[in-house]
């Protein structure tokens, strides 16, 4: 019996309120919010790794120490674009698959909540880093020990949001996972976090080979021998490497995905995106390996496809995760509606048979047993005194009943306070009378 | 009901909840809503300041910028991540609170990310862009009115929150007509306004004239003509302060305000409750007293360990008044359409019918039994009681019974009186609940109760409980 209801896929109950805006809209706000999301994420964990490489590079030769210290910068500016660009998905995704996301939240609750102050820290190590650069000048160590901390923890926050995106898709499961550790050996998540992470890498490429590149950036200030055309070099083969290897981890992500939401309509959408990087990397290709001056030519051109590539991707995404879930989200329809049509029948029955309390003739009794019987009785303390020892005080003062009644305080040291009830003066004065006849 | 149950049995899940929100309305309103436009203030009084040949008076200005360094840090940090934690812990917490606010909400909510994503882009462009700010007086110019135009944007921020939180307190006519309008315009909202913007001014002027002590140096002309300023700002919001607080418990439900003494503290504090408010009183005064004196008495020498003062007196000042919020909506989570224990008070007809258990999803048992009692006990104590309680940690439920009855030590728990109880739980304490599952249910309650009192342990899990027999 046990066994039996464990391996049922659990169908909850949708919240029985209408979405706020159609469906259809929803999906969009949460596919493009979640893609802007995505990408300062990508920026904030790639630009911390980038940083802590190019300070450990930095021991050797220093300038790229500066070189990191610039791309810290950056940093600031893009955790905070990240968390706050992180709402409208949230939002979004909590409104669309209510259900879905906060099961797999409850799921992994601990890890889940450890989000917040393992972020805070995160970020407060950034800052600690960026403002010592110069205290610590002479102690690199610790000051690169405070990155390279910073980005253990940028590293596996990803993974938290990702086994519960996972874990989201997986009902069937909800039975029996028992915390994050078992939701991580899901097929699936590590695939797509070596996705994400490559992503992540590409993508601050692109960045730093824009933010170098910027006329208003005035590169000789900062450097003396590393010339603005090593770095984007350096970023843009960043870019291409780490999209390269997205077409060997690309596929293993879609192999591992479990078969209930693929559909053709997926296939074509990934491999649409798919199709459309290769014209960027061979472009990328050709900056590199051509002359110094036309590096940076095609950049808008390449950032265009790629966004192009990433907005297939993102949607597909979500084709994958609407598939998946319509079984069981037309189950949980019909169970939601089923579930409020008992509710209306059992609302109307209990106003055709309320609750034998006529029984009572006396009114105060009625009051007595509703609202007083939880802590007084007739004969024996309960949690207040017993009705009994209530008459022997106002026997002859029904005034001083009634005023304890609607405002009762505290008297005997080894009982609780008694609190007010709020009883109408009606009540008051029916429950007065009926202890008073006792 | 519908979602697996997240439980912290130590520290209790309304604590998580807690701590996360205060702390971050104790940073929005003291770091903030309050704190920026009065950064802003002194940037302006130093731009003012500024000789004919100089953009802006230094002192001020460094000092503008060294209070705004401790703002952009702890805000784009420990606030921000708060903000989410709200979130994340309420979705832990109670799902269906939060989800079913969402999705009133969903509109509010989208305009105030959007005044909230122009609030952090103001932020960073007004704290990045102070050094570049100083070389022209166009360029200080437009730094302040940055400074303006942000000041604003966190004040809008904050006052549609205010409206979700006044929302959660007494949904008004939203229960019957489920409209957004009617939501939003709560009965609470106005008045919570109404206190909480100068009591962000007060929280940030507490704060300010303590960091402003430690930002200048002794004797410093600056230091007492700062303090003054500063001062100044928080006798301004004293006054509105009051009459905001005055407004706001006018407006709480007349119920609820009996149980106050509970809300402040726990109810073994409750005789404490004149204690608190005398606290409370001292610590109002104390922030008069000290800003009087720097203001009134600008060459008066005062240790710079008093400047500490204000400061603890408005965060107990805030976090008390937080905690009474959080407090008085109960038993609702939702006014009037979902109790604290997550459950729709609609619902509540079909759960007495046919049991809670039985559209239970998650509950590994539907029905009670003889054999599956205990374990069919803890669920239902999951279901009706976990929200606000645990075992044996804070808010335990066996201690409560225990006090509630003076019980000596080694006595037990009697079990009719607990029933009896139980199934008045909303008449005898009216920040609980009713009772929302069947007899058989209650029995089984009752019965885990008792045995969580006697053995000090969780009941045995049923294959094992199952295979025994
Ligand atoms: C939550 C539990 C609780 C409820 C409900 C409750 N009481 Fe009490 N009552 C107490 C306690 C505890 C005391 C003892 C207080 C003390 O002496 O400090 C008490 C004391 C009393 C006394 C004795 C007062 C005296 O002067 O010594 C009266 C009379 C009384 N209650 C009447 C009522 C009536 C009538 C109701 C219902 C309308 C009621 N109580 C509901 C807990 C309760
Ligand atoms: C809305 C949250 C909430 C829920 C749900 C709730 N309680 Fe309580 N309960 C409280 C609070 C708050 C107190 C007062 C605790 C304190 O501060 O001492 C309390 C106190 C009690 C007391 C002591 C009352 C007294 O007068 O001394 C008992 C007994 C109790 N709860 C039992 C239960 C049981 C059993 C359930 C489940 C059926 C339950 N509670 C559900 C919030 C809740």
């Amino acid at each position: 019996m046990l066994h039996h209801i464990l391996l049922q896929t659990p169908i909850p109950r949708d919240l029985p309120l209408p979405l706020p805006l159609p469906h259809s809209v929803l999906v969009v706000l949460l596919v493009v919010s979640f893609l802007l999301h995505i990408l300062f994420v990508n920026l904030m964990v790639g630009g911390s790794i980038l940083t802590l490489w190019s300070q450990i590079k930095g021991l050797r030769k220093p300038e790229y120490d500066t070189l990191a210290h610039e791309i810290a910068e950056t940093i600031t500016v893009n955790k905070s674009l990240a968390v706050v660009l992180g709402v409208a998905p949230l939002l979004s995704i909590n409104t669309l698959y209510t259900v879905y996301f906060y099961s797999a939240n409850a799921l992994t609750g601990i890890f889940w909540i450890a989000i917040i102050p393992l972020v805070t820290v995160a970020f407060l190590l950034t800052y600690a880093h960026k403002y010592s650069w110069k205290v610590l000048g002479s102690n690199k160590a610790l000051h690169i020990s405070i990155m390279g901390l910073a980005v253990l923890i940028f590293l596996f926050i990803p993974l938290i949001f990702l086994v519960n995106i996972n874990l989201m898709l997986f009902p069937e499961k909800w039975n029996t996972i028992t915390g994050f550790a078992e939701a991580l050996t899901l097929p699936n998540v590590f695939p797509r976090y070596l996705h994400f992470l490559l992503a992540s890498l590409g993508t601050t490429g692109l960045f730093i080979c824009w933010y170098f590149g910027r006329k208003t950036y005035h590169f000789e200030e900062h450097f003396q021998e590393l010339t603005r055309y090593e770095i984007r070099k350096k970023a843009y083969s960043l870019t291409f490497g780490a999209s390269a290897a997205q077409f060997l981890i690309g596929p293993v992500v879609l192999l591992t995905l479990p078969t209930k939401g693929m559909s053709w309509h997926l296939l074509l959408t990934i491999g649409t995106g798919a199709v459309v990087a290769i014209p960027a990397l061979y472009l990328i290709w050709k900056e590199i390996t051509g002359k110094p001056e036309s590096l940076g030519k095609n950049f808008w051109k390449i950032t265009a496809l790629l966004l192009t590539t990433v907005t297939f991707m993102g949607s597909g995404r979500h084709l994958y995760r609407a598939v998946a879930l319509e079984p069981h989200q037309k189950l949980m329809a019909a169970k939601t509606a089923n579930f409020q049509k008992e509710v209306k029948k059992a609302t109307e029955e209990a106003l055709l048979n309320p609750p034998k309390q006529t029984s009572v003739a006396d009114a105060g009794e009625a009051v007595f047993q509703s609202k007083c019987s939880a802590c007084h009785a007739a004969e024996v303390k309960v949690v207040g005194p017993p009705i009994k020892e209530m008459v022997a005080i106002y026997k002859g003062n029904p005034k001083g009943l009634h005023d304890w009644i609607l405002k009762p305080g505290k008297k005997r040291p080894d009982y609780p306070q008694m609190p007010a009830l709020g009883l109408s003066e009606q009540e008051i004065q029916d429950v007065a009378k009926f202890i008073l006849k006792q | 009901m519908d979602f697996p149950i997240f439980h912290l049995d130590f520290m209790g899940d309304r604590l998580l909840i807690a701590i996360i929100a205060v702390l971050h309305v104790l940073i929005n309103h003291g770091l903030a809503v309050g704190f920026i436009p009065l950064v802003t203030w002194i940037e302006y009084i130093g731009f003012n300041k500024g000789g004919q040949n100089t953009v802006t008076h230094t002192e001020w200005d460094t000092l503008a910028h060294r209070l705004m360094t401790v703002a952009f840090i702890i805000t784009t940090t420990i606030g921000a991540m708060t903000g989410v934690g709200i979130w994340l812990s309420s979705s832990l917490v109670n799902p269906a609170s939060i989800g079913s606010l969402i999705r009133v909400f969903y509109g509010a909510w989208f305009v105030e990310w959007l005044v909230f994503v122009t609030e952090v882009v103001l932020i960073l462009i007004y704290y990045l862009s102070w050094k570049k700010s100083l070389v022209s007086v166009e360029a200080k110019a437009k730094h302040i009115r940055l400074g303006t135009a942000l000041s604003i944007f966190s004040w809008i921020t904050m006052s549609i929150i205010v409206s979700i939180l006044g929302f959660m307190m007494d949904s008004g006519s939203w229960a019957e007509n489920k409209t957004f309008v009617a939501g939003f315009s709560n009965p609470i909202y106005l008045p919570q306004l109404a206190f909480r913007t100068p009591l962000a001014a007060l929280m940030a002027g507490a704060l300010a004239l303590l960091l402003a002590r430690i930002f200048t140096s002794k004797n410093s002309e600056i230091r007492i003509e700062s303090g003054r300023k500063i001062a100044l700002w928080m006798l301004v919001a004293v006054p509105f302060t009051l009459i905001g607080a005055t407004v706001y418990y006018l407006r709480i439900p007349h119920l609820m305000i009996g149980n106050l003494p509970v809300a402040i503290g726990t109810m073994e504090f409750q005789s404490w409750y004149d204690l608190l408010v005398k606290f409370i009183i001292g610590a109002i005064s104390t922030v008069i007293i000290i800003a009087g004196l720097v203001y009134f008495r600008p060459n008066l020498k005062i240790p710079s360990a008093f400047y500490v003062l204000p400061v603890l007196g408005m965060l107990a000042f805030a976090g008390i008044f937080e905690r009474i919020r959080e407090f008085i909506r109960k038993p609702y989570v939702i006014g009037n359409y979902m109790y604290s224990n997550t459950l729709r008070k609609d619902d509540y007809p079909l759960y007495k019918r046919d049991g809670l258990l039985a559209h239970a999803t998650y509950s590994p048992v539907k029905e009670v039994t003889p054999e599956n009692r205990l374990i069919a006990g803890e669920q239902v104590f999951l279901l009706a009681c976990s929200r606000c309680h645990t075992t044996h940690g804070i808010n335990s439920v066996v201690e409560k019974f225990e006090d509630m009855y003076s019980l000596k030590p080694n006595e037990s728990l009697n079990k009719d009186l607990m029933k009896n109880y139980i199934s008045h739980i909303e008449n005898a304490r009216y920040f609980m609940p009713p009772f929302p599952g069947n007899e058989a249910e209650l029995e089984a309650l009752v019965a885990y109760i008792q045995h969580l009192q006697s053995t000090g342990l969780p009941p045995e899990p049923l294959e094992t409980s199952l295979n025994s027999k």
